[in-house]
C-alpha cells in the first residue's frame, strides 16, 4: 500500500464477482471501530446483519437470485454477495441538509459525520437514499462508515479492506481505483460476463461515489438507486417554497376577502357599546383604537 | 428533473414521531394566528382589534412548547444550539445554510420567537394586564408605522414557521414526503385553517372580539378551501410514483377522513352560505359560530393531517 496522502482522493473499490461473503469486513470493523453490534437476526438466509446502521457499517448483502426450480448448467445464475457500505458520495445527500455541519468531507474526500458536533436532529437519516445512516440511542448522535479516518490519518488502510481475504474491498486513491475496476470491467465482459456493470465509478450517480462497485446485476437488485431516481433532496427546495409561498399569497387574499368592509357593530358610535344594546361591555383599558391608529394609542391611559 | 413514476427509495425513516407531531401541530397554529392577527389588526376595521390581540395572545402560547419539542426530541438535547453556532473545530461563526429546511427553520424560530414575544408584551401592555413603566415605555416605541412593519414583518415568518415544516418533508429521500412538492403550502393552508377556527373559538370568551366572529368564520372557510385543493394536488403529485396507497392505506385512511371530514362544515359554509355582498362589503349570511364543535372539528383534522403525513411515511 502506498504512502496514504491528505489532499488526495480515497475510496473503496468493491468487486463484487469475488465477494464469497465471508463477513471479515463486517468483524473488521467492528473491532477496529469498537461497535457493539445488534443482536443478530435469523431469517431465510444467512443474512443476520441484515442492515447497515450505526452498529453496522459494512454489511454482506446476501441475495437470493437463483429461481427454485432446476435450471441447466451454464445458465450463470448466483447468489449475489455485496459488501455494502457508505457511498462517500461527492454530493452528499446527508451532508446537505445536516443543518449543524456535522457531516464534513476530510482532507482525503471521505465523508465523515463529526461525533461531537451532531445533535442528533436525525435529518441525515430521511436524506441518504442507500440506508446507511443509524442512529445510535446510546450516544444520542448519527453514525455511519468513517472509511476508517483515524486510520487513513496514521497511513493505515480501513479495516474492512485489510481483512478482506478476495480482495472484493480494494482501497486506494480514486483514480488508481478507477483504472482497475475498468480493467477488470473488460476482463469480465471478455470472458462473457456481460452483466458485470459498475456503479458509481462515473459522475451519473450522485456526482459520482467514493465507493463504488462492480456489480453482477442491475443495482437495482441490490436495493441500489439507479441513475435515474438517485436524486437529491434539495429537489424540492424550490417546489416546496414557491408552493408555501404561493398559499402565503392566496391565503393573503383570502383573508382580505374575509375582512372586507363590513357593518359596524350596533355600538359603532360608542364604541365600549353598553350591555343593553347586547354589545360588549367596556373591558379595562381595551378600547378598540380610534379611527386611524392600529393599536390603541388613543386608549384610555 | 426526474420523473416523479422514476422514484425508488431505499431510505430507511428518521423515526421523527411523538416530539414531532404536536410541533407540527402547534407550529402551524401560532405561525397561523399570528398571521391572522396582523391581518385583523392591518386590514381590517378597528373593532377587530380586540380579536388581532386574542389572535396575538394565542400565537405565543402555541409558541412556547414549541422549541421545547424539538429540543427534548434531538438525540443530544443539551447540543440544540450547534443548530445557529458552527461548533466545527476550527470552524466559528454561525450555521445558516439556506438549502436546508432545518437550517433555515431553526433560524426561523428563533426570529419568530423574537417577534411573537414582544407582540405578546405589547397586547399585554395595551390590554392593562402588564402594567411596568419599562415595558410600556419600550411598547410606545411599537405605537405607528414602526409597530405596523413589526407586525407585517412578524406575518411573513409566521407564515414561513406554519409551512416550513412541510418544506422540511419534502426535502428528503423519505418516500410520500419527497414525492411531492404540496406539503409547505398543505401545512400553511391547514395551519391558516385551524387558527381561523381556533380564534373564532377564543374570541366566544371575549365579548368585544366578536365583532370579528363572520370575517373569522369566512376566512376559516376560504383557507379550507385552499386547503383542500392543495390535498387534491397532493393526491395528484402521488400518483405517478405509486405512492398513494402508503399515503392513504390503512390506518391512515382514517385520519384523512377525519381531516376531510373538518373541511366539510367549511366547504359546505360556502356553498350554502352564499358571500352576501352587499353595500356593506362581503359579509358571511349565516355566521355559524354558536357551537364550539365545529372550531373543534377544524382543530382535530389539523392535528390528523400531520399526523398521517408524518407517520405514513416511516
Amino acid at each position: 500500500m502506498a504512502e496514504i496522502t491528505p489532499g488526495k482522493a480515497y475510496g473503496f473499490f468493491t468487486d463484487t464477482s469475488v465477494c464469497i461473503g465471508c463477513k471479515a469486513c463486517e468483524v473488521a470493523c467492528k473491532e477496529w471501530n469498537q461497535l457493539p453490534g445488534n443482536r443478530p437476526v435469523f431469517g431465510d438466509g444467512y443474512d443476520n446483519t441484515r442492515s447497515l446502521d450505526s452498529q453496522n457499517w459494512r454489511h454482506v448483502q446476501f441475495i437470493d437470485n437463483v429461481p427454485d426450480e432446476t435450471m441447466g448448467g451454464g445458465q450463470g445464475k448466483a447468489w449475489l454477495m455485496m459488501s455494502d457500505v457508505c457511498k462517500h458520495c461527492t454530493h452528499a445527500s446527508c451532508m446537505e441538509v445536516c443543518p449543524t455541519g456535522a457531516i464534513i468531507r476530510t482532507e482525503f474526500d471521505t465523508v465523515f459525520i463529526q461525533q461531537s458536533v451532531c445533535n442528533g436532529c436525525r435529518d441525515c437519516i430521511a436524506a441518504c437514499p442507500y440506508d446507511v445512516i443509524g442512529f445510535d440511542e446510546q450516544d444520542g448522535v448519527a453514525r455511519k462508515c468513517t472509511l476508517c479516518y483515524d486510520r487513513l490519518q496514521g497511513g493505515l488502510e480501513p479495516a474492512c479492506a485489510k481483512a478482506c481475504p478476495t480482495d472484493s474491498i480494494q482501497f486506494g486513491p480514486l483514480d488508481e481505483l478507477r483504472q482497475q475496476a475498468s480493467t477488470r470491467l473488460n476482463d469480465l465482459h471478455a470472458q462473457g460476463v456481460t452483466q458485470a456493470n459498475l456503479y458509481g465509478h462515473d459522475e451519473s450517480v450522485y456526482g459520482g461515489l467514493n465507493a463504488f462497485f462492480l456489480l453482477m446485476d442491475k443495482p437495482e437488485a441490490y436495493k441500489l438507486p439507479n441513475t435515474k431516481n438517485a436524486v437529491l433532496p434539495s429537489r424540492n427546495n424550490f417546489g416546496g417554497w414557491l408552493t408555501g409561498a404561493a398559499t402565503a399569497v392566496l391565503g393573503l387574499f383570502a383573508g382580505l376577502i374575509a375582512l372586507r368592509r363590513r357593518q359596524p357593530p350596533p355600538s359603532a358610535t360608542t364604541p365600549q357599546g353598553t350591555p343593553a344594546q347586547g354589545a360588549p361591555p367596556p373591558a379595562k383599558e381595551t378600547t378598540p383604537p380610534a379611527e386611524g391608529s392600529t393599536r390603541g394609542e388613543a386608549r384610555v391611559p | 428533473m426526474m420523473l416523479l413514476a422514476d422514484a425508488q427509495h431505499f431510505v430507511r425513516p428518521p423515526e421523527w414521531t411523538w416530539y414531532i407531531v404536536p410541533y407540527f401541530f402547534l407550529a402551524g397554529l401560532a405561525g397561523g394566528s399570528y398571521a391572522i392577527a396582523t391581518l385583523l389588526r392591518l386590514r381590517g376595521e378597528r373593532w377587530d382589534e380586540p380579536a388581532a390581540r386574542v389572535g396575538y395572545y394565542a400565537a405565543f402560547l402555541l409558541f412556547v412548547p414549541c422549541p421545547i419539542l424539538l429540543t427534548v426530541d434531538l438525540g443530544k438535547p443539551l447540543d440544540f444550539w450547534h443548530m445557529l453556532v458552527n461548533t466545527t473545530p476550527g470552524g466559528g461563526g454561525l450555521n445558516f445554510k439556506p438549502w436546508s429546511p432545518m437550517s433555515l427553520g431553526s433560524w426561523g424560530l428563533v426570529v419568530f420567537g423574537l417577534f411573537v414575544t414582544v407582540t405578546f408584551v405589547e397586547v399585554l401592555v395595551h390590554d392593562g394586564v402588564l402594567r411596568l413603566g419599562l415595558a410600556d415605555r419600550a411598547v410606545r416605541l411599537l405605537d405607528g408605522m414602526p409597530g405596523k412593519i413589526w407586525n407585517l414583518v412578524g406575518a411573513v415568518l409566521a407564515t414561513f414557521v406554519a409551512g416550513y415544516t412541510g418544506v422540511l418533508l419534502a426535502v428528503s429521500n423519505q418516500p410520500i414526503w419527497s414525492d411531492t412538492w404540496t406539503l409547505g403550502g398543505l401545512f400553511l393552508a391547514s395551519g391558516l385553517s385551524g387558527s381561523a377556527a381556533l380564534i373564532t373559538m377564543l374570541v366566544h370568551y371575549r365579548r368585544e372580539a366578536q365583532f370579528s366572529t363572520g370575517a373569522l368564520v369566512l376566512s376559516e372557510r376560504l383557507f379550507a378551501l385552499l386547503e383542500l385543493a392543495l390535498i387534491v394536488l397532493f393526491v395528484v403529485t402521488l400518483i405517478p410514483n405509486g405512492a398513494l396507497g402508503d399515503a392513504f392505506g390503512f390506518p391512515w385512511i382514517l385520519l384523512w377522513l377525519v381531516a376531510f371530514a373538518a373541511l366539510l362544515p367549511g366547504l359546505g359554509g360556502l356553498v350554502t352560505d352564499r358571500l352576501a355582498v352587499t353595500g356593506e362589503g362581503t359579509v358571511v349570511a349565516q355566521p355559524a359560530v354558536a357551537s364550539m364543535a365545529v372550531p373543534g372539528l377544524i382543530l382535530i383534522g389539523v392535528l390528523a393531517l400531520r399526523v398521517a403525513v408524518i407517520l405514513s411515511a416511516q
